[in-house]
């Protein structure tokens, strides 16, 4: 019995060894690099499963940064570049990767590509980099990123990976450009630090735009709970168009 | 005198989720009782304790411009400071396997307590961000350090055990339909956050303009005179 199970039994130790070799899985060699199933991995994070206000994921960088709109915008960058890659290589080295370790190895992984984004931030955009300060770091221990690594890169061949990456990193970042929005325009009137709301002088006289008619910015918006509150509201306005996302309790 | 300082800081003031956010996700995800919050931060501030200080002394005798000074004189120029993430994570990472071990062997009935909840800390933002925070600030000995990781430590822990008792209470009450579980949790959490801006009025000792800058560190206000303005308005109240 156990002989005539043998050999079938290395065919398909060297199936798996081919598969490992072309880094692609059965599914992905007949699918088309567009297809239905794969726009869905690009499309569903941004709002069905967005990553912030359905998963609960990334929060933790996601809102000390929402001051500005600047910041956010690089940042979200920064997370699309990371996760794009950091799930393209897990995915690649997903069958050499004893399990017990893994962890360690993702977050290896993660550092060096965060490590890249750090110099090269330093190097050409300097300001940001200080703006950004330890949040830059933080994106290691994002657990978007580690949330997408472990439950979809260990699974899946290297492209649907690479678009799972960049849509979940969208969804994150549509969301921090959202409450940036908002948290600039309300706070200190301005947008990418130009002043669309008019310039505010130190008299009434001296004012344009809106200023002149008395308004004053909310320098609530600044501080950092006021960008919890309008995650908060974002998810209010997300849940209650789409209801089937409405949680029990 | 100035450890007492640091320590009523690293709770009140700079507070991990309220101040900065940081291990936000778990806060979110393990709040939904008291029990398991308790055992979350428990957890928490036992690794913060511990790998703080050993990142410290990481970051002053190997990575810092010039610590490797000790080794002889021609180290002393080698700055290996683009290193500290991976090095701090490395260490973050082993530590939490480690101490995972021992508590397992020493103390069962901890590692009952704890034990799901290591694993996760690996991965929970306020380690690595106390690790950051700790090299931003320059600290002098490995006294402050270990006071920051146990300070910022506890503040974490009373976060989570604040809104782990709300969301228990809130359970009961009638909250609109779209805002129920995460929204509310979040507008709670930002509530409390204008909270504990109050205590950015504390006045401790020492450099009071510099505690300011640091407190108010995310408002990159580009005007500088509503800041100010602003600042004396919270401390008027």
């Amino acid at each position: 019995m156990s002989e005539e199970n043998k050999p079938t039994e290395l065919t398909k130790e060297e199936k798996k060894k081919k598969e490992m070799i072309l880094f692609l899985s059965k599914s992905e060699e007949k699918e088309s690099f567009l297809s239905k199933a794969n726009q869905k991995l690009l499309t569903d994070p941004l709002d069905d499963n967005n990553p912030i206000t359905v998963q609960v994921l990334g929060i933790c960088s996601a809102l000390a940064i929402t001051v500005q709109l600047k910041p956010a915008i690089v940042m979200s960058l920064a997370v699309v570049f990371v996760m794009a890659m950091g799930n393209v290589v897990i995915s690649l080295i997903r069958n050499l990767v004893p399990n017990r370790i893994r962890i360690i190895v993702q977050l290896v992984v993660v550092a060096s590509l965060v490590i890249v984004v750090d110099q090269v931030l330093k190097a050409f955009l300097y300001d940001v980099s200080k703006q950004l300060s330890i949040f830059i770091g933080l994106i290691i221990t994002n657990c978007i990123i580690m949330g997408r690594l472990e439950a979809f890169a260990l699974g899946n061949g290297p492209w649907k990976s690479f678009l799972d990456g960049i849509g979940n990193a969208a969804g994150y970042g549509i969301i921090l450009i959202i409450v940036a929005f908002f948290r600039e325009l309300l706070g200190s009137g301005k947008l990418l630090g130009y002043e669309v709301l008019g310039h505010k002088g130190l008299t009434l006289e001296d004012s344009t735009g809106l200023y002149a008619l008395g308004y004053e910015n909310n320098g609530f918006f600044l501080l950092s709970p006021m960008a919890l509150i309008v995650v908060g509201v974002v998810i209010w306005y997300q849940r209650s168009r789409n209801r089937k996302l409405i949680e029990e309790n | 005198m100035d450890l007492i300082n640091l320590f009523v800081k690293s709770i009140f003031i700079e507070n991990m989720i309220f101040a900065y956010f940081l291990g936000m996700c778990s806060y979110l995800a393990v709040s939904k009782t008291v029990k398991t919050a308790v055992g979350l931060g428990a957890a928490v501030i036992f690794v913060l304790v511990i790998t703080v200080p050993i990142n410290y002394l990481i970051d002053t005798y190997l990575l810092q411009a010039g610590a490797l000074s000790w080794l002889g004189e021609e180290y002393a120029s080698i700055d290996l400071s683009f290193l500290s993430f991976i090095m701090f994570i490395a260490v973050i990472a082993s530590m939490v396997q480690l101490v995972e071990m021992i508590v397992e062997k020493f103390s069962p009935a901890l590692y009952g307590s704890l034990g799901i909840f290591l694993p996760l800390i690996a991965v929970n933002c306020s380690i690595l961000g106390g690790a950051l925070f700790m090299q931003q600030k320059d600290f002098t000995g490995i006294s402050e350090a270990i006071t920051y990781g146990a300070g910022s430590g506890i503040g974490w822990f009373l976060a989570i055990l604040a809104i782990a008792a709300i969301r228990e209470k809130i359970a009961y009450s009638n909250v609109p339909a779209p805002l129920k579980g995460l929204g509310i949790t979040f507008i709670i959490t930002g509530l409390m956050a204008v909270g504990f801006m109050s205590f950015m009025g504390i006045k401790l000792e020492g450099n009071q303009e510099e505690q300011k800058e640091k407190t108010v560190y995310n408002i990159e206000n580009e005007n500088a005179d509503d800041k100010a303005t602003y600042i004396t308005d919270l401390e008027n109240e």
